[in-house]
């Protein structure tokens, strides 16, 4: 067994697909836009622009976490976290301290482990730095596009869960439609902070005393080899009876590495006070009441009930789930083809055939599976009794398929179909064809 | 015609005894005149004067009667102005020039002023004497040795000298009521939340009000009318309806209770506080009813104010960090580096309980003393300021802590994010302004202004000119 077990949290921002930002009129989708051309006064943080927050926002917010188990707080506030950098337009970012609008959730992996959830908060996002040449380039388009953080505890133990977690969490804010979570797009950015622990510190249950920060992936793969990768270069270092030191790491892709980029000497002081722009905000229970009802079925619901409803295999009922819209597109097929056709063959279609659900309607794939059924339903001993008689009354052609003009075949399938009358799968009547022949 | 209030300039127009060519061209040239003596504006606007005056009477002409049409006013600079440098008198912005209009600028040329220009003052508004201004002090009309206070010096200023009608200043905590005191105009505090900050360049945000200073108090209350109200771009104005400001501005105050806080009048030189009281005997032959309360004294706001203020200036000020609008960070003078590092200290980890959080504590009990009291009087009085105003470059005024001495009487009331008027109700033995603090609760602006007119009915002072 190993001798360290590892501790590692996650940090993700999902950025909503609002129409506006955050905190101005401006519109919230940059992607692909013409450099600072979906600016104004207040994303550009102008002398005297002031922020008003988005409902929108902060309702989607609330709706993650209530999806993640979270508790409410009905009273919360946004606050100034303040630090330098080039594309921070304000000299500070507006996000949450102490009262996020969600805290102490869960999300519980596929072997039943619970990843708590920490806190999630509404913040908004930070304009571009292009690096041409010699000089530096600022793009805000994408200053004050919501964003939504959700912090773990430090509960995963292994990459793998790491990435299912994470595989989930893109799945529960798909399915609330509150973001696109596109990874290239940069839609969804992942922060692990990995330590390993001693055999002591685990069985004291103490959390070791440094912690690695790795920002800003925007690939579940890289995470998870940048979680591997530092699993190794951590036991290497504490091998050597050595501490890996507090700091904040990059992944490297091209050579598959993490490195340094801030150490602990360097730490942030944010300063965080409450934001004296944006009055608290409250909530009611009403109010959160609303937003709950307006939650669809989760994806581990939709799973829990697709195999008890639909007796359907966990494996064929996870494949359904992780798309709403194909959930949807199955469960509408299944009430189409109600007492003809059983949920499991429906599934076997859709997950077998890889129905591309955008062109097929339900009612196509109902037709398309009762036709293929009707081929079956003919008895092989009646087919087999056809074919002969066909071949009885076609011997000439019998022969010239023998003496090798192979597509004398179509013109004995040709007859043979005639004779049957139905339609049948024409596959198995050539089989038979062949097999009487010899 | 430069000592007209903006009641008389309008009935002048309407009347069509003037145009508002001619009174912006009176005002242009007035400016001209007494500008070396006063430095009261950074930025004077003529041609867009001219332009906007051109504009209001042709809309005259067409029928319309906004309400501060071809009105010639001045505008702090720290307030937004589409397409006019807005410096708020430091180099930092020397060469900014805002692509849009604070809220209260776009209600302004709604209601039809004319912009005669940017109105000097402290730095940032750190400060209340405007000696902290990168464009040059300015000076009191009334004795140029003096300060006109600050930091909306510039504004009370250039009512003071009949460069404008009347001028739109901003307070955090007394700087649009104690340089009003300083200059003998009336200065008007809106209650927080009550005309929109959008726009302003930020100082103390949860503290920000901007408001009229004028020659009369119908005037500040006509002003008033014109800025109040909800803003979608300020989440923090308050959705209350905006009442009509002059309806019961007349009303007889028979019934008026006034509370008296003497720890508001210690250490209040001999002459200020001679005047006031005198004032108040005014107020309670007209019927009002004096009582004595206690206030926290006023000491105590002192510490709150300076650690909250500093704070929000710290984190407002982090975005002029030398990357856009042209100046490097060496171009922060003195007073804002000072007011940056304080805030930066107090916010730090470790320090922000023992000073940030605390004062915020002690902010809720101000503004809960204050609620108490207004339970059993309508209004405050006290002196605006300890004294009369300074003179320039006194050991007094350098002290780092001179602004929050010279308004340690406005910064309760500012901290509580109440109303507040200063009218003039006399002057010293050297012929300086002395200003008293009417203050009202929270959205009390009726109140205050109804009580303030009442006043300058009975007196005179605020038609007096100085000798310029």
């Amino acid at each position: 067994m190993n001798k360290y077990t590892p501790i590692i949290g996650l940090e993700t921002h999902v950025e909503l697909k609002t129409n506006s930002k955050m905190f101005c009129g401006c519109e919230a989708k940059y992607f692909g836009k013409e450099p600072n051309t979906i600016t104004c006064p207040v994303c550009l943080g102008l002398p005297g622009a002031l922020p008003v927050p988005n409902k929108t926002a902060i309702d989607w917010c609330i709706k993650i976490s209530l999806s993640l188990n979270c508790k409410i707080n009905l009273f919360s506030k946004f606050d100034r976290k303040n630090y330098f950098y080039p594309d921070l337009s304000k000299g500070y970012q507006i996000s949450q301290y102490d009262l996020p609008f969600g805290q102490n959730g869960s999300i519980t992996l596929s072997n039943g482990k619970i990843i708590r959830i920490r806190r999630v908060h509404m913040e908004e996002d930070t304009g571009k730095l292009i690096h041409e040449g010699e000089s530096s380039l600022i793009d805000f388009n994408r200053s004050g596009v919501p964003l939504v953080e959700i912090v773990t505890e430090p509960d995963f133990h292994n990459a793998t869960d790491v990435k299912e977690y994470l595989q989930k969490l893109r799945q529960i804010v798909r399915y609330l439609e509150v973001a696109d979570a596109d990874m290239e797009k940069g839609d969804m950015r992942l922060e692990p902070n990995i330590s390993l622990s001693s055999k002591q510190q685990a069985i004291s249950n103490k959390l070791p005393d440094y912690k690695v920060e790795i920002k800003n992936i925007n690939s579940f793969k890289f995470v998870e080899k940048a979680v591997n990768y530092e699993i190794k270069r951590q036991t290497e270092i504490l091998d050597k009876k050595e501490t890996p030191a507090q700091e904040t790491r990059g992944w490297d892709e091209a050579k598959q590495k993490t490195f340094s980029q801030r150490s602990k000497e360097d730490a942030m002081d944010y300063r965080y006070f409450p934001e004296p722009d944006i009055p608290p905000i409250i909530y009611t229970e009403k109010d959160i009441e609303k937003l709950k009802i307006a939650i669809p079925e989760l994806p581990d619901q939709k799973l829990k009930r697709f195999e008890k409803i639909f007796g359907l295999p966990r494996y064929d009922a996870e494949i359904l789930t992780r798309d709403r819209k194909m959930a949807n597109y199955f469960e509408e097929t299944v009430r189409v083809g109600k007492n003809e056709i059983k949920p499991k063959q429906i599934a076997n279609e859709i997950i077998n055939k890889k129905i591309d659900i955008k062109k097929i309607l339900p009612i196509a794939l109902v037709k398309q599976i009762l036709n293929a059924k009707q081929t079956i339903q003919i008895d092989q001993k009646e087919l087999d009794k056809i074919i002969i008689e066909t071949l009885n009354e076609n011997k000439k052609a019998v022969d010239e398929y023998k003496s090798g003009k192979e597509n004398v075949l179509m013109f004995l399938l040709g007859q043979a179909m005639k004779k049957i009358g139905k339609k049948v799968n024409i596959n198995i009547v050539k089989e038979a064809i062949i097999k009487n022949i010899k | 015609m430069t000592n007209l209030t903006i009641t008389k300039a309008l009935e002048k127009l309407k009347n069509k005894e003037i145009s508002s060519v001619e009174l912006t061209k009176t005002f242009l040239e007035r400016i001209k005149k007494v500008e070396p003596k006063i430095n009261a504006f950074v930025t004077v606007t003529e041609e867009e004067a001219l332009r906007n005056a051109k504009d209001a009477d042709k809309k005259r002409a067409n029928g319309s009667d906004a309400p501060l049409l071809g009105i010639p006013l001045s505008i702090k600079d720290n307030f937004s102005t589409k397409g006019v440098r807005t410096t708020a008198s430091s180099k930092v912005l020397d060469k900014y020039i805002p692509p849009y209009d604070a809220t209260v600028v776009t209600k302004l040329k709604e209601a039809g002023m004319v912009l005669l220009g940017k109105t000097n003052m402290d730095a940032w508004a750190h400060g209340s004497s405007t000696e902290t201004s990168d464009y040059g002090q300015s000076k009191n009309p009334w004795n140029t040795d003096y300060l006109p206070g600050g930091s909306s010096g510039g504004a009370a200023a250039s009512v003071a000298a009949g460069e404008v009608i009347a001028a739109i200043g901003s307070e955090t905590a007394g700087s649009i009521r104690q340089p009003a005191s300083w200059c003998g105009v009336v200065g008007l505090k809106p209650t927080y939340g009550r005309v929109s900050r959008s726009g302003v360049i930020a100082m103390g945000s949860s503290l920000d009000s901007p408001g009229p200073i004028t020659k009369s108090v119908e005037d500040a209350a006509l002003v008033l009318q014109v800025l109040a109200g909800v803003d979608p771009l300020d989440a923090t104005t308050s959705p209350l309806p905006v009442p009509d400001y002059l309806k019961n501005i007349n009303r007889e105050i028979t019934n008026l209770k006034i509370g008296i806080s003497e720890d508001y009048f210690e250490g209040v030189d001999t002459e200020v506080k001679q005047k006031v009281e005198d004032a108040i005997k005014v107020l309670e032959k007209l019927g009002a009813k004096i009582k004595k309360i206690k206030l926290f004294s006023p000491k105590y706001s002192i510490a709150v104010y300076t650690i909250i203020m500093r704070s929000e200036v710290s984190s407002n000020l982090a975005r002029f960090d030398g990357i856009r609008y042209g100046s490097d960070r060496s171009f922060f003078a003195e007073e804002a580096k000072r007011r940056i590092m304080l805030g930066t200290y107090v916010l730090s980890a470790g320090y922000y309980d023992q000073y940030f959080n605390k004062a915020l504590k002690v902010r809720s009990l101000i503004i809960n003393d204050f609620k108490k009291a207004f339970e059993d009087v309508d209004v405050v009085i006290a002196p605006t300021n300890p004294k009369t105003a300074l003179k320039a470059g006194s050991d007094e005024a350098k002290d780092p802590m001179f602004g929050e001495l010279a308004d340690i009487l406005v910064e309760p009331s500012s901290l509580a994010g109440l109303s507040g008027i200063n009218i003039p109700v006399g002057f010293s033995k050297k012929g300086l302004p002395i200003g008293m603090d009417i203050i009202g609760p929270q959205f009390g602006e009726q109140t205050i202004l109804n009580v303030a007119k009442k006043y300058e009915d009975e007196t005179e002072w605020n038609l007096k000119e100085p000798n310029l």
